[in-house]
């Protein structure tokens, strides 16, 4: 049954369309929720990363026991928290016996599960364990640089894959153009070895230097963990592929068109070269017509049709 | 620099630097060396970036230098689908094909009959019916009818096509994939879904036909004997037809049973054969060299001794001639 449902009122028709797929998208929010059980050090971690995401980030704070991330049936849940928070990010937290401070790292597509990736936390450090001068905290909002450090980060799969997860969870809008005067933190994220990632956050402090490039003192701020990769899905291959589509940037130039004010409109044609040494002569040269034939092996002195006579010279 | 010895992977688009030549080699044992060691090594990629950063053409702001940042090189998957192309409404289609373009009407029109201007639409219009207070009585009227109710059912049937047209093109978009953002369809039977994967298809007049076939022939009979409705057609047999071979065999065509029999035991060899190996020839063949082995190697013992110190083993198809 197809009924059309159509809204009253402008708001909600221009919040409607604020959902919609466009060719440029907005900024992805990010979900954040936890499992039946979490720790002390999971709570904190979660409450930290939505502080780190204000803005573009809903934390719902019930827990949730039918969301179970890699099964198959504990993810209808979590698609419809995001159909209907409009989120593309989520942050599940939960603690378990087997999975200690459990945070799976997701992305959606088209609010489907689009891949996912499972980590650990310890040794983590909250924001109020840094002393630091206030001055330079950096701003709720403000786009952050990135430095990955480590080989692993590209020789191990589940490695490559937390790099290019951390990097869209955390690069906040995407924008154009920058304000050099308002770059003011960094995520500094280590391959410590083949399973661990050092995550922290720096404030950027610029110093004067001799030349009109500043240089750079990473003063740690912000929450700092390690992550150990436990499991990763990877994305279905057909629909990577889709989401990998990029929107055409400009379309086609229209070659070989212009404008003549006299003339009008003008196109030019490119003929290919013409090899006129290299053409068929004729189309007839396979055997002749029979009454040809005849009249070739009859008489020599047919000369009422000249033409006919040509031909025959010719054939010769 | 340090930045030239070491080569940094840097995405400007995304603010981003990568080292992937570092190593952790002598493993600090203590947590704070490590963190230094992260930190200084961040300094100095996120110095690369902001170098690279400050090297770009700045326009001057209020606020500050502002930088135009170039396309991220490490490309991320978009949140959700493209936008897809929107079917042309039957209108539209009409209108192509008529050449029939789009004219900007204006809001005030000059109503003739009250020789005021009106708007073209809503509250005190032009040519609203209200408004028309004779009608003039035609020949093909009939006595009996109002003229007046007559114009307010035909503007309702217009009202009300217009809307089934509209409901029809929405149908369509939604077919294609592309309903306009602000509509929704009330799900009764849909799945919360962006992706449309499973709508429930209406069954064309073949499918209904092959299934109503089927059905008629799921009797123990085969559906021979059962009573037909009256206008039912006989069921199109649709399965597969076994071949009969003639009782007596004609004149003309000879040997059929044969045919038949010679093409299912080919099927049957063809399996157990070797396209590529030709076992037969094979075993001819290893049985031809080795007798040519046997031949040589017993003229090798007879014949002198400088023979011994070629090896025995001679894999030339041709026999060699340095015999003595």
């Amino acid at each position: 049954m197809m009924k059309i449902k159509t809204p009253k009122t402008l708001k909600a028709k221009r919040a409607l369309d604020k959902r919609a797929p466009k060719l440029v998208e907005n900024a992805k929010k990010t979900l954040i929720l936890h499992g039946t059980k979490t720790s002390y050090v999971l709570n904190a971690v979660l409450a930290q990363i939505f502080h780190l995401k204000k803005g573009l980030a809903v934390k719902f704070s019930r827990k949730n026991e039918n969301i179970r991330p890699f099964e198959s049936s504990g993810e209808t849940s979590l698609e419809f928290f995001s159909l209907k928070t409009d989120c593309s990010f989520f942050v599940f937290g939960s603690h378990s016996k087997k999975r200690p401070n459990n945070l799976i790292l997701g992305r959606m597509y088209d609010h489907h599960i689009y891949d996912l990736v499972e980590v650990g936390v310890e040794n983590f450090k909250p924001i109020e364990s840094f002393k630091y001068d206030k001055k330079i905290a950096p701003r709720q909002g403000s786009k952050p640089f990135f430095a990955f450090i480590g080989e692993n980060f590209e020789s191990v799969d589940e490695l490559k894959h937390l790099k290019e997860v951390l990097l869209d969870h955390f690069r906040g809008e995407i924008v154009e153009n920058l304000n050099l005067t308002g770059v003011d933190r960094a995520f500094v994220c280590t391959a410590i070895s083949s399973t661990t990632v050092s995550f922290k956050h720096c404030a950027i402090r610029l110093k004067k230097s001799g030349t009109s490039i500043p240089r750079i003192e990473l003063i740690e701020v912000g929450p700092s963990m390690d992550l150990v990769v436990r499991r990763h899905r990877l994305p279905n291959e057909a629909v990577k592929k889709q989401a990998m589509k990029a929107a055409p940037t400009q379309p086609r130039k229209i070659k070989n068109v212009s404008r003549d004010e006299v003339k009008g409109k003008i196109g030019k044609i490119y003929m290919p070269d013409q090899q006129v040494g290299g053409l068929a002569l004729s189309n007839n040269i396979k055997g002749l017509k029979r009454e040809r034939r005849e009249g070739k092996t009859k008489d020599k002195r047919d000369d009422h049709d000249p033409s006919k006579k040509m031909r025959t010279e010719e054939s010769q | 620099m340090a930045m030239e010895a070491e080569k940094y992977q840097i995405d400007l688009g995304n603010l981003m630097a990568y080292d992937p030549s570092h190593h952790f080699q002598p493993l600090p044992l203590s947590r704070e060396e490590l963190s230094k060691q992260c930190l200084e090594k961040g300094t100095e990629l996120v110095q690369g970036v902001v170098n690279a950063l400050f090297s770009l053409p700045s326009t001057e702001d209020l606020d500050g230098p502002i930088v135009r940042l170039p396309e991220p090189s490490m490309r991320l998957p978009r949140e959700k689908h493209l936008p897809r192309p929107k079917p042309p409404t039957k209108w539209e289609l009409f209108a192509k094909m008529k050449g029939i373009k789009n004219h900007k009407k204006d809001k005030r029109v000059f109503d003739e009959q009250t020789g005021t201007w009106k708007r073209r639409y809503g509250y005190d219009r032009v040519n609203d019916d209200r408004d028309v207070p004779i009608i003039e009585a035609k020949m093909t009227d009939e006595p009996g009818e109002d003229p007046f109710s007559k114009r307010k059912d035909e503007k309702k049937k217009r009202v009300d096509k217009q809307e089934k047209n509209r409901l029809q093109n929405l149908k369509q978009a939604f077919k294609a994939g592309d309903l306009p953002s602000h509509i929704q369809l009330a799900a009764t039977a849909l799945p919360i879904t962006g992706t449309q994967k499973v709508i429930p298809k209406k069954a064309s007049k073949e499918e209904l036909e092959g299934v109503a076939g089927m059905a008629a022939t799921a009797t123990a009979s085969g559906g021979k004997f059962d009573k037909k409705l009256p206008g039912e057609k006989p069921a199109k047999h649709t399965g597969k037809h076994r071949k009969f071979l003639p009782v007596v065999e004609g004149k003309g065509m000879g040997a059929q049973e044969k045919q038949q029999t010679e093409k299912i035991l080919n099927k049957l060899m063809a399996r157990s054969s070797h396209d590529i190996l030709d076992v037969d020839r094979a075993v001819t063949m290893f049985n031809v060299k080795k007798e040519k082995q046997r031949k040589r190697e017993k003229e090798v013992s007879v014949s002198s001794t400088s023979n011994k110190l070629k090896s025995k083993k001679k894999t030339f198809k041709r026999p060699s001639k340095k015999k003595q």
